[in-house]
């Protein structure tokens, strides 16, 4: 096919059990893909007000122009309504999903409805078929890639999205899991795909894009000095010997890594040796793999040899580890070994559960537990104290069994479960949002809190504010540092790139990568406004759902730890959002 | 090295096969050949850096595959023509469309071929594949561009070594 004939949008409707392809060069033309056109099918199929776990909800995926074309152009946004905060959902996830989506001939998939039984969507190239997953309903995530595997076509050239038992019990942080070792993580993808009773998702690709003949050469050319500089670039090094992992230990050093609920910014020295990159790779790693199309490979799978009932039964675990989870289900738990950690994330991957919002949700609890604040009752006999891992993981299972009230609250995260029970000064969610790694400066947080989805990745916070150490600024800097970064970053997620590449994709490389593909006549300058426009259209949706810079919660913890810039202040912090504000045309009204 | 290897089939290089013990055939002929399979990321590059030289961003006409062995913890296996003495495809090809090559592996003339799909049964490895837009397989031509996008050397041109 053309590029240009894929451009196709397939809309599926799961209520109805039916589906049509429409070509909508109206949008890729003008928003490429990924997030830009997904916020666009996001205005036009969400209705305003939705309850995020009803049918109305839609599920939209979308890849870009670079996709299957360029090297580290691998990953796949997915949109919808998040049901953690009740606001804009963007999650982003690679393995073999873009790859598969597009060379099945789209560039977007919407999924519309609910189904009233366990579903699964079985989409080979044009063909689309609606299959019944009630026999699948109730199995951990690992187990339907491995049965979906053996009954679906496409092998090696697809992608099985599928979801664990959170996501069928719509605990509001569940994920959707993407080739066992790959998530959807953020937001709460998989408890939308639960409410639509859809368990799984299986693409795979039968087709090519064609480059236009006198596109060739130019396009080759292209190609391989991106590849060249993928491949040469620090990203290489960084991400592909250690992976993400390998830079725990130097963040706790600064002072800049959350540890126990943030009791402080820095564990012990033994804690982060033991959580070093360096340490779980000696000790751990089995495997480096990487998604489709990506020389990288980033992905760190660990290999745990665990005796697991007397009389020499053994079992070997592979599990992925990176620098996040570290973070949320080590470093926030107490937890004292990798072991444990490992145990933690393999429980909590097989349940479908987001590491992230897991860990900072049970690190309040622990602390919660220890203030009394939670006590017995609540938890059902459990009792939290910091590094347990035999609690955390029963209370991992509770969250999605419900047992009880505090569970069902547990379950719709940690911004929720505090307002219920108390305990907000240290409840760490932003948005609604649990937050990530870093305690590194005003820079992070306000990325936290301003962020289109809460999310570090959305302006990078954490690394201005690593660069600001030992620098004078002003808080005018910081915000439109951090603006500027997240408009730009509109763009990689439009094309989609990884933000693991996005030293590699420079504007003028984009431009040459899309001209070199037949998408001409663009500038530094017109990519610079549409990733204005892309971040705009974002911000206007979740200010259509009910988002106040006004109201903003900010929980005190944050500070009373000192980080690498000393202490942060409320004032600067709230003067510093009033500043976005402006800058994106929201004033806040005193 | 040559007695090492059974003769007429083609291998499929797995994790479980040490290439070193598979080198055969005759002069200086090159093949594309698995180096070091655990070394595969499963990035594909190969696999999109074939159909590439055609003008496509895909792999409906690459003549190379990576695929998990049964899920990704176990790790890849790479399917690539083997470059046979003797080859199997070649024997039951019924118009004379694919001729060995000297040295081992086979030539396609894609004018003479009808199409029958024999040669693709007849490769037990499975490393002919199917153009189906027009109805051709596609053979390796053995001309190394996937090993050069192979960034992890996990794939590599060897020099198919005569028997001294």
């Amino acid at each position: 096919m053309k590029a240009k004939d894929m451009n196709r949008v397939l809309y599926i409707d799961l209520t109805k059990k039916d589906n049509k392809i429409e070509n909508r060069d109206d949008l890729f033309d003008e928003y490429f893909g990924g997030s830009g056109v997904a916020i666009k099918l996001l205005e036009e199929e969400c209705p305003r007000g939705i309850d995020p776990l009803s049918e109305a909800n839609p599920i939209i995926f979308a890849v870009g122009p670079l996709t299957a074309l360029f090297p580290s152009a691998s990953k796949t946004v997915a949109m919808f309504k998040s049901p953690l905060t009740g606001n804009l959902g963007e999650s982003h996830t690679g393995g073999r999903s873009a790859m598969a989506i597009k060379l099945a001939g789209y560039g977007a998939i919407v999924i519309k409805g609910s189904s009233d039984f366990p579903i699964y969507l079985a989409i080979h190239g044009d063909e689309v078929k609606f299959k019944d997953a009630s026999s699948i309903w109730g199995i951990e995530a690992v187990a339907v890639g491995r049965i979906l595997r053996e009954v679906e076509l496409g092998a090696g050239v697809r992608t099985i999205i599928r979801i664990g038992r959170a996501g069928e019990k719509m605990v509001r942080y569940a994920c959707a899991v993407c080739e066992t070792y790959r998530h959807f993580g953020r937001l709460g993808l998989g408890a939308v795909m639960g409410s639509k009773k859809l368990k799984a998702v299986v693409i795979s690709a039968d087709k090519s894009i064609e480059i236009p003949k006198d596109k060739r050469r130019e396009y080759k050319r292209v190609y391989d000095e991106i590849q060249e500089v993928v491949v040469e670039t620090d990203a290489m090094e960084k991400y592909h010997d250690l992976g993400t992992a390998g830079k725990i230990y130097d963040m706790n050093k600064l002072g800049g890594m959350a540890y126990k609920n943030l009791e402080s910014a820095s564990a012990p020295e033994e804690i982060a040796r033991e959580f070093s990159g360096e340490n779980i790779a000696e000790k751990y790693l089995s495997k480096r793999v990487s998604c489709a199309h990506c020389p990288v490979g980033c992905i760190h799978l660990a290999s745990l040899r665990e005796l697991y009932e007397p009389g020499y039964y053994f079992k070997t675990t592979t599990i992925p580890y990176d620098n996040e989870t570290i973070y949320a289900l080590g470093f926030m738990l107490g937890m004292k070994s990798a072991e444990d950690y490992l145990r933690l994330i393999d429980v909590v991957d097989r349940i479908g559960m987001d590491a992230i919002s897991t860990g900072v949700t049970l690190a309040w609890v622990t602390e919660a537990y220890e203030r009394g604040i939670i006590t017995k009752e609540h938890t059902d006999g459990l009792e939290f104290h910091w590094g347990d891992v035999q609690v955390y993981v029963k209370a991992v299972n509770k969250i999605v069994e419900m047992p009880n009230e505090f569970y069902q609250n547990l379950a719709k995260g940690v911004e929720h479960a505090s307002s219920v029970y108390g305990g907000q000064d240290y409840a760490l969610a932003f948005g609604g949002n649990e937050m990530p790694e870093y305690h590194t400066g005003i820079a992070c947080y306000l990325n936290n809190l301003t962020g289109a989805r809460h999310s570090h990745l959305d302006s990078a916070g954490y690394d201005l504010d690593q660069k600001l150490i030992g620098k004078e600024f002003t808080l005018e800097e910081v915000v439109k540092g951090l603006l500027k970064e997240e408009e730009w970053r509109q763009i990689l997620s439009s094309l989609v790139v990884c933000f693991f590449a996005r030293k590699v994709y420079s504007a003028e490389r984009v431009i040459r990568a899309l001209d070199a593909i037949g998408i001409e006549n663009w500038t530094e300058g017109k990519l610079e406004d549409l990733g204005r426009v892309i971040h705009r259209a974002k911000m206007d949706f979740k200010f259509r759902e009910g988002f106040d810079l006004a109201k903003l919660r900010i929980p005190k913890r944050i500070f009373e730890v000192s980080t690498p810039h000393g202490f942060l202040k409320e004032e600067d912090m709230r003067k510093a959002i009033e500043i976005y504000g402006e800058m994106i045309g929201r004033d806040i009204q005193n | 090295m040559l007695s090492q290897c059974p003769r007429n089939i083609f291998i499929k290089i797995d994790a479980n096969m040490s290439l070193s013990n598979y080198y055969w055939a005759t002069d200086m002929t090159k093949k594309i050949a698995a180096l070091d399979v655990n070394k595969c990321i499963g990035c594909m590059e190969c696999m999109f850096a074939c159909s590439r030289r055609v003008g496509r961003g895909g792999f409906d006409k690459s003549a190379i595959r990576v695929r998990s062995a049964g899920g990704i913890e176990r790790g890849f296996v790479i399917v690539v023509c083997r470059a046979c003495e003797n080859p199997p495809c070649a024997r039951v090809c019924p118009t004379g469309a694919l001729r060995e090559r000297k040295g081992g592996g086979v030539i396609l003339s894609e004018d003479k071929c009808i199409g029958c799909g024999f040669c693709a049964q007849a490769c037990i490895m499975g490393a002919i594949f199917w153009d189906g837009e027009r109805n051709k397989p596609i053979v390796c031509k053995y001309c190394g561009e996937c090993a050069d996008y192979c960034v992890h050397n996990a794939i590599g041109m060897v020099e198919v070594k005569g028997e001294a």
